[in-house]
């Protein structure tokens, strides 16, 4: 089932949420909307839901306009941030939950919900906790009763509301590798809203970066990182490091270093050129490619060596290396010289 | 009376600290204050009605309710809080589900609305019917024309018991129902189901114990008025006198034993509400407990 949404806009009051978003989802896929707390990601996924409705713009299910369409005609599975399971409700009922309010002609008979129950509990491995309440549940388990009590319904498509955000590092960090081998299996179409750039890039086929109401790119995790639209895209997808120029001869000068220039940016113009911390190497010897820099502080996590650094202008500088390519005898306070290999050129 | 007792919020004590406790001699001063003034002002007239409504034995206690007019005043009063109550309930949880659950224009407005028979007095609030309803009132023409009498009968009691009970449910559920929010109803609507079983099933559930809360005090305050319904009564014997107005009535007549046998219905129906009230906050706090208990022994 494919969704698109045409020309959507939603105000709060003064605030503008959603500004004119056009953007399809194709079957079968998993999209991360990604961007920061307040960009209207959430606002977009109720939309499409129906638990929210545009000032103006369509959205579509398979083609079909569903604009107007009330949330229980749609046919969606939504899963919440704080899971929302009924407490009043043992797990098995409320998984049961969406198949027991069908009008009587479309219910399944009790044995019928039951054996779809246990196999739905099944396949997200909880069939023995089918007996106890919520509150009975860690927040891993919560959020996986949520998910097969959205799919209990059959649903076209699943809508996920930060699905993770509640749950601590460890068990975020299982559960949304869980969620990418689910997905793998039931091929449902799934948009899920994160802030988290790390979850997005693990978990999503393709990636829809919102910003202030509107769409700054959409792609495959591998294209938002190396071929990012817009400063805001990189900066937001993780870390970086800012170097400002400008074009001399064709190539992007910075001072210290210059990179080749694509033929998009013009003769002169003013640059900005993002360097992610692992696309710097880290010299005793200086090149006429190389920025003189001060080590100010040096972290060691397992293999990887994690340097803050200072340039002779008073630039911080983030490297990041695996332990065997930093020179010799490197310590805090030590004098080296730091090439970036590749670097995000923007006009600005 | 029981409707005097507060309606918002049910605190669960938090645990005191160290820090802000006062020193012993502080503490019994003002813990002997808090007794001194509660058995003055509360238990002391409590135990005067049960000792003054026996004062001359069980059988003139018995004879008293036994009398026609108590016997009417009785069923008057139960009557105009079984019609009050009920539909207060309706109203409560109407009010509370479109205040909680809905953003509109003007729900500040219902809000303070709800809240007038707090802020008005019942006295106020009887007259604004008799003026409404009474001979010189504007609806007095058609209201006799069509043979219907509200002011000094049932119908006029009733609707000032409503009127003076009316904020009791959904003042009580109005927080309560905040605080749950509207993801369980939206999740209940992206499961398929109607507005009416997402009610039955969630919303009700999740506020049962506020709502009897509510109800046991609405019931309290609805047997229990005194102001609005004397105004609007006409006092007549045996016809439109409710239990407190009877009360009244026998007192002034200097019936003290039948005053006291009668009021001492009223102070047991305060006491059973008491004991109602903190049995469901026992209820509710205990299933807390018990949730909390099974969730710890989780690993």
């Amino acid at each position: 089932m494919s969704i698109e949404v045409r020309h959507l806009s939603k105000h709060f009051g003064a605030f503008q949420a959603l500004d004119n978003i056009s953007l399809g989802f194709p079957s079968g896929e998993l999209v991360a909307l990604l961007g920061p707390s307040g960009c209207g990601k959430t606002t977009l996924l109720r939309i499409i839901a129906g638990l929210e409705y545009a000032d103006s713009g369509q959205v579509l299910f398979h083609g079909e306009d569903s604009t107007g369409k009330h949330v229980r005609d749609r046919n969606v599975g939504f899963v919440f941030q704080h899971y929302a399971l009924f407490r009043h409700m043992t797990v098995f009922d409320n998984v049961a939950f969406g198949l027991s309010v069908r009008p009587r002609s479309l219910r399944p008979s009790k044995a019928d919900i039951a054996r779809r129950v246990h196999e739905l509990l099944e396949l997200v491995q909880l069939d023995w906790l089918a007996d106890r309440y919520p509150d009975q549940l860690s927040g891993g388990q919560r959020q996986r009763i949520a998910l097969a009590r959205a799919l209990a319904v059959e649903p076209r498509v699943l809508l996920l509301d930060e699905p993770f955000g509640a749950l601590d590092a460890k068990v975020r960090k299982d559960l949304r590798q869980w969620l990418r081998r689910l997905h793998d299996e039931l091929h449902i179409t799934s948009i899920f809203v994160t802030h988290d750039q790390e979850e997005a890039m693990e978990v999503a086929d393709r990636i829809v970066v919102i910003h202030q109401g509107r769409i700054e790119q959409i792609g495959t995790p591998d294209e938002i990182q190396q071929q990012s639209a817009s400063p805001f895209v990189c900066e937001f997808i993780g870390q970086t490091n800012r170097f400002e120029g400008n074009i001399k001869d064709g190539w992007a000068d910075f001072g210290d270093f210059r990179l080749e220039t694509p033929p998009r940016l013009q003769e002169s113009a003013k640059l900005a050129g993002y360097v992610r911390p692992h696309e710097i190497t880290l010299h005793n010897q200086a090149s006429d490619n190389s920025i003189p820099v001060t080590v100010a502080s040096l972290k060691r996590l397992g293999p990887i060596i994690r340097l803050g650094l200072v340039s002779t202008s008073g630039q911080d500088i983030h490297v990041e290396l695996a332990s065997q390519q930093l020179p010799k005898d490197t310590e805090v306070g030590a004098r080296l010289f730091a090439t970036p290999i590749q670097a995000q050129l923007f006009a600005v | 009376m029981a409707g005097t007792i507060t309606t918002l919020g049910n605190s669960h004590a938090p645990r005191i600290s160290n820090v802000t406790q006062e020193s012993r001699p502080v503490r019994w001063l003002l813990i002997s204050l808090a007794i001194a003034f509660l058995f003055l002002f509360l238990a002391l007239p409590l135990a005067a009605v049960f000792s003054e409504a026996f004062s001359r034995g069980w059988q003139v206690y018995w004879q008293a309710l036994q009398e026609p007019d108590a016997w009417a005043a009785i069923r008057l009063t139960l009557i105009a809080a079984g019609i009050a109550v009920p539909l207060n309930v309706i109203f409560g949880v109407a009010a509370a589900w479109a205040i909680t659950k809905f953003s509109f224009r003007g729900k500040q407005f219902l809000i303070t609305l709800i809240d007038l028979p707090f802020a008005v007095s019942p006295v106020i609030a009887g007259l604004t019917y008799v003026l409404l309803y009474g001979s010189h009132g504007p609806l007095w023409s058609w209201l006799s024309e069509h043979d219907i009498k509200i002011i000094f009968a049932t119908p006029g009691i009733v609707m000032a018991t409503i009127f003076v009970t009316f904020p009791f449910i959904a003042r009580e559920l109005i927080p309560l129902m905040e605080e749950q929010g509207t993801s369980h109803e939206e999740a209940a609507l992206t499961l398929g189901a109607s507005g009416w079983q997402t009610f039955r099933r969630i919303t009700l559930p999740a506020i049962k114990w506020g709502l009897l809360y509510g109800i046991i005090l609405c019931n309290a305050r609805a047997m229990g008025e005194f102001g609005a319904v004397s105004v609007v009564s006409g006092h007549i014997r045996g016809q439109t006198n409710t239990l407190p107005l009877h009360i009244e009535i026998a007192y002034n007549e200097y019936h003290f034993a039948a005053a006291f046998a009668c009021a001492s219905l009223l102070a047991l129906l305060a006491l059973a509400t008491l004991f109602v009230k903190s049995l469901l906050e026992w209820k509710e706090r205990h299933e807390r407990f018990l949730a909390s208990q099974a969730a710890r022994k989780e690993p």
